[in-house]
């Protein structure tokens, strides 16, 4: 049995859920749970399968809440432990996904957006994002990594286990149907082997030692009796997740200093924006490019840079306004001259539309 | 003053005395659960975790680690902590709200899986917490802020008879009991055979406790002891209704 699953630099052929098991693979998690939904089942059909060899575990629980709070178990006995889920399961994950918030437990999830409201449909959509970012009755204490690629599906649930190790807000690679299922190539590393350094996963509870005489016991709660105490226990996580932002939020920007209109997308729509931006320079139309990687915490700071530049935008998403509601309240107090919005809920982009609207208004 | 000698070693002394109501069923099932993580000296390998509702008050009362997670979902948290460390001795402590209603899920997926964790649900006939609402347990004709004329199985369902559900779809080595506040040596002995066969690695162990509740019933201690000893135990059975070897006490 052999502790690195991927050994040197492998190009590969494969769907994005097997990307995504392996990349957990090589992260060194070492227990999946999971309920079955679709579009996310490979993940759990290529995990099965690989787990056993590399001496990893894995769970398949009664439901999505069980799902999630086992994992959140896993963690609190100190292993990288993970999940994944679409649609009505992440609805059912909001809960504890909240817990682990509220207790800092570096959760770490894929989430494969399906089409929504309701069971809607199990291939596409990116409508789950104002469920993954701000779901729960929190305060959206989450990063929130929106994959374009197979490539970075594996990148960032890599990334997303040091993310969450480190900083102890649960983590998501938010993807869709789209990516889960189709095959394109990537590169699979060992992220060791180029230098990453993971971040070692540490018990919260069972640790070595007489709890109250060689150490104080593990007292772990979410529940508080009057409103200062819960003030005084939350105000402080507030205040390390706005010190963790600029560490973590990523974005894309392409063509924006003399660009006349920008295309913000993001998912696996800004493919169709960044080509669309591509083919309209070529025709010597002045398009930018912009998207966010992370969602949460939102790239405020860059996108009213770039809208100090030009601030005339096409939003293209395939939700009513999910990732328009976090583009406005970035640009609040910003001069925007123009948001022109198309909102496909449930259904995907191509390159062409969007050049045909760019074209068609110019 | 706090005597400490009466206490369990286990026990966090600088959170007693503990927050349950007087003549609340927790402190006395605590205490013996104390009594039995002293004996068993497990106290460095235990996990404990609590519900929501009353039980979530013994988040911080022993010096053990101790998890409060939501209302139903002790038993998952508590297999996902066995699941990733088996070393570790993990106790589901809750209420018959999350054992039989809102957790009832979990808590039949982990016997019919025979999760080698125990659970423990006080059964105290109602939920305590958010003020004396009818529980799965509540019994027929029984007043409570949402049954206030009485408890009609017809509409409202009869009483969740949880060992007997469990001991039905638990596989081979699960132990399976029903204790009482009324019977402190026998309830003392089924928790202490519940958690040797969590060390055994047998399979789930599970035992309900028959607790009371004076602050929501309205009773005197009189009362409240008649209504415990002879008023739940006609409807919910003390015994053992699964051992590893099958041979039970009744």
């Amino acid at each position: 049995m052999t502790d690195k699953p991927i050994q040197g630099e492998k190009r590969v052929f494969m769907t994005g859920n097997e990307a995504l098991a392996w990349a957990a693979l090589a992260a060194k998690a070492d227990i999946m749970y999971g309920y079955p939904i679709t579009p996310q089942n490979e993940v759990m059909h290529y995990w099965t399968r690989l787990a056993p060899k590399y001496g990893r575990k894995f769970l398949q629980t009664e439901d999505e809440l069980s799902a999630g709070f086992t994992t959140i178990g896993g963690i609190l006995a100190g292993r990288k432990a993970f999940s994944a889920t679409a649609g009505p399961g992440t609805t059912l994950f909001q809960e504890p996904i909240s817990m682990a918030e509220m207790m800092r437990i570096p959760l770490v999830m894929a989430i494969m957006q399906r089409g929504g409201p309701s069971t809607a449909t199990v291939i596409y959509s990116q409508q789950e994002v104002n469920m993954v970012t701000y779901g729960g009755n929190g305060e959206g204490w989450r990063v929130v990594y929106s994959t374009a690629t197979h490539q970075e599906l594996y990148d960032y649930l890599i990334k997303s286990f040091n993310t969450a190790w480190t900083y102890r807000f649960p983590t998501f690679v938010l993807a869709d149907g789209y990516q889960a299922k189709m095959r394109e190539p990537l590169v699979m590393y060992d992220p060791e082997e180029r230098g990453m350094k993971m971040v070692e996963a540490t018990p919260f509870v069972g640790l070595p030692g007489m709890p109250g005489k060689d150490r104080p016991a593990a007292h772990l709660r979410n529940t508080f009796s009057v409103e200062e105490e819960l003030y005084e226990a939350i105000i402080p996580i507030h205040q390390e997740y706005e010190a963790m932002i600029d560490h973590v939020v990523e974005w894309e920007e392409e063509d924006v200093d003399d660009a006349e209109v920008i295309i913000l997308s993001h998912g696996v729509v800004s493919r169709a924006a960044k080509a669309a931006k591509n083919r309209l320079r070529e025709k010597g139309y002045k398009v930018g490019y912009f998207r966010p990687i992370t969602l949460r915490p939102f790239p405020e700071k860059q996108l009213q840079r770039v809208a100090a530049k030009c601030n005339n935008f096409l939003l293209a998403e395939s939700a009513l306004g999910q990732l328009a509601r976090l583009v406005k309240e970035a640009l609040f107090n910003v001069p925007v001259n123009k948001l022109e919005t198309i909102y496909k809920p449930g259904v995907g982009f191509t390159a062409e539309e969007l050049i045909e609207k760019i074209e068609g208004t110019r | 003053m706090v005597n400490n000698l009466a206490m369990p070693k286990s026990w966090n002394a600088d959170t007693k005395p503990h927050k349950f109501c007087p003549g609340c069923g927790h402190g006395i099932t605590l205490k013996i659960l104390g009594e039995i993580i002293d004996e068993l000296e497990i106290q460095d390998r235990l996990v404990f975790g609590v519900d929501i509702g009353c039980s979530l008050l013994a988040w911080d009362f022993f010096n053990v680690d101790t998890v409060q997670t939501h209302h139903g979902r002790t038993n998952p948290v508590m297999v996902g902590i066995k699941r990733a460390n088996p070393e570790l001795l993990c106790i589901a402590y809750m209420g018959d709200g999350g054992g039989y209603a809102i957790g009832s899920q979990h808590l039949v997926n982990s016997a019919f899986r025979n999760e080698k964790i125990m659970a423990i649900v006080i059964n105290n006939c109602n939920y305590g917490m958010t003020g004396g609402q009818m529980a799965p347990t509540t019994l027929p004709g029984q007043k409570t802020e949402t049954s206030p004329y009485g408890r009609d199985p017809e509409t409202m369902g009869s009483p969740t008879l949880g060992p007997e559900m469990v001991a039905a779809i638990a596989p081979a080595g699960a132990y399976v009991a029903r204790a009482s506040i009324a019977n402190i040596r026998q309830l003392k002995r089924f928790l202490k055979k519940a958690v040797e066969n969590q060390i055994a690695g047998n399979g789930f162990s599970f035992v309900e406790v028959l607790s009371s509740c004076p602050t929501n019933w309205r009773t005197n201690a009189k009362q409240t002891w008649d209504y415990v000893e002879k008023e739940m135990s006609k409807y919910f059975k003390t015994g053992e209704f699964r051992t590893p070897d099958e041979k039970k006490e009744a």
